[in-house]
């Protein structure tokens, strides 16, 4: 069971707390443009939810002042298994997500709208909402598959045309040419609901949704002041114990010595070689091995690899190759050196970022836990004697 | 001028590097990488020469 807990002082100001249903249009949703809104995202400094973190005005001045006619995107697609943010915001607060397409269309001047989704029951939420309430643009609700990469930029314009919801080579990025062949805003579906409540409350929270997981305790979605210690949040449900913890889904890599102290901060956890990417924390739990986690995070995205680029079949599959042998302590003398050169060298070489997901779990194992690394040069880690899935189980999250 | 690849397009054949060994780099499994994406001053004749040696069309010059 995965519980849903606000830690902001006041709730109101969270998008926990917003009221829904049809509620939301009682309480002034909707409401007509307010002509500083572009400036109050900025003053939010407002960062993209989806897991880069691209500052939300930048990318809204980049559609809005490319030239013909322009497409908004609300992006719900969550790929990452261990998050379930986007599909709970858009199952019980659709208005606030569609509020947030609708102004982040009237920023843009964009005349069409998408919802892009793979969950059927957001998907009927969202349908719903759009019957009670037409946010004022032709909106059009999209399917697609769950995968890792379905929720990547350009494979979600790639979906909405008609494609296979696979990333594409950039340039362009979709505020140059998306949907269509339009500027397109591709943008998160937190994002959009925190434009929406920057809009509706002047007093809007500076806030992450996070969910947290791992071996050793519960499972919740959270909202939580930005800056707030990862300590709390393990604290919240029982993972205060664990000894490290895989960051922004798998995007972040692990973390060991020195967690507790890491704050919901985008750039904080870049400054200390981690990533908050969509908020998905795994925190490991007494039974389990970091090298067993990053063998199975590994093999997860080598299996979720598009199979486009064959620098990520090769990549991926030989980074969780020789990361499985040495778990089993059957590397020999190259292998660890190996590991060190892909993951430092791939970073980049893909269409998306699946690749770097995946080297920067090896390069983090590598660079944090070089005593749990050396002990498995002789076998004997029971953890690591499973055979790992690459199905991606350890890291799935039940919605709450 | 920027030489651009698309690694969905890089099938490894490998016949870009040679007009063009300062600018593209072969991994081990023979897919190309770009090493610095603007073309350096002088580089223009071998960076099209890459492009034109891809049977895939994978590499492209932008001004």
């Amino acid at each position: 069971m995965t519980g849903v807990y606000s830690l902001l002082p006041e709730n109101g100001t969270g998008l926990l707390g917003v009221p829904h249903g049809t509620e939301y249009l009682a309480a002034g949703g909707y409401a007509p443009l307010a002509d500083d809104l572009l400036d109050r995202i900025d003053a939010a400094r407002l960062r993209g939810r989806g897991g880069a973190g691209f500052p939300a005005a930048v990318k809204l001045r980049a559609v809005r002042d490319a030239t013909g006619p322009r497409v908004v995107v609300a992006n719900g697609e969550e790929g990452e298994p261990g998050s379930v943010k986007d599909r709970w915001l858009l199952r019980h607060r659709p208005h606030t997500v569609l509020d947030g397409l609708r102004l982040a269309a009237a920023l843009t001047d964009a005349e069409r709208g998408y919802v892009y989704v793979s969950d059927p029951a957001a998907e009927q939420a969202v349908r719903r909402a759009l019957g009670e309430h037409g946010p004022g643009l032709p909106v059009d609700v999209v399917r697609t598959e769950h995968t890792y990469v379905a929720g990547e930029e350009s494979a979600v314009v790639r979906r909405i045309d008609g494609g296979p919801a696979l990333p594409t080579a950039k340039p362009p990025r979709p505020f140059e040419s998306g949907v269509g062949g339009a500027p397109t805003l591709v943008a998160n579906v937190e994002t959009l609901a925190r434009i929406a409540l920057l809009h509706s409350r002047p007093d809007a929270a500076d806030a992450y949704l996070v969910t947290l997981a791992g071996g050793g305790g519960g499972t919740a979605l959270v909202e939580a002041p930005a800056g707030t210690h990862l300590k709390v949040l393990a604290d919240l449900c029982g993972h205060g114990r664990s000894e490290a913890v895989l960051l922004g889904g798998m995007f972040g890599g692990l973390y060991g010595e020195g967690w507790r102290d890491l704050t919901l901060d985008h750039d904080g956890l870049r400054d200390a070689g981690a990533a908050l990417g969509c908020g998905a924390l795994h925190f490991l739990g007494p039974e389990d091995c970091p090298v067993a986690v990053a063998v199975e995070a590994a093999s997860y995205l080598g299996a979720q690899s598009a199979r486009q680029c064959g620098v990520c079949v090769s990549g991926t599959g030989a980074m969780a190759k020789a990361l499985a042998a040495a778990a089993r302590g059957e590397g020999d003398a190259d292998t660890l050196p190996q590991l060190r050169r892909w993951s430092s060298r791939l970073p980049g070489r893909g269409a998306c970022a699946l690749l770097d997901a995946a080297a920067r779990v090896v390069a983090t194992l590598l660079d944090r836990f070089p005593d749990v690394l050396d002990a498995h040069r002789s076998p004997g880690c029971a953890a690591c004697a499973r055979p790992a899935p690459d199905d991606g189980r350890r890291f799935t999250v039940p919605l709450p | 001028m920027k030489l651009l690849l698309d690694s969905t397009r890089c099938q490894g054949y490998g016949l870009c590097q040679e007009p063009a060994p300062d600018q593209i780099d072969l991994d081990e499994w023979g897919y190309a990488s770009v090493r610095v994406t603007e073309v350096p001053p002088g580089g223009e004749a071998d960076a099209e020469a890459a492009v034109a040696a891809c049977p895939n069309s994978a590499l492209r010059l932008v001004k």
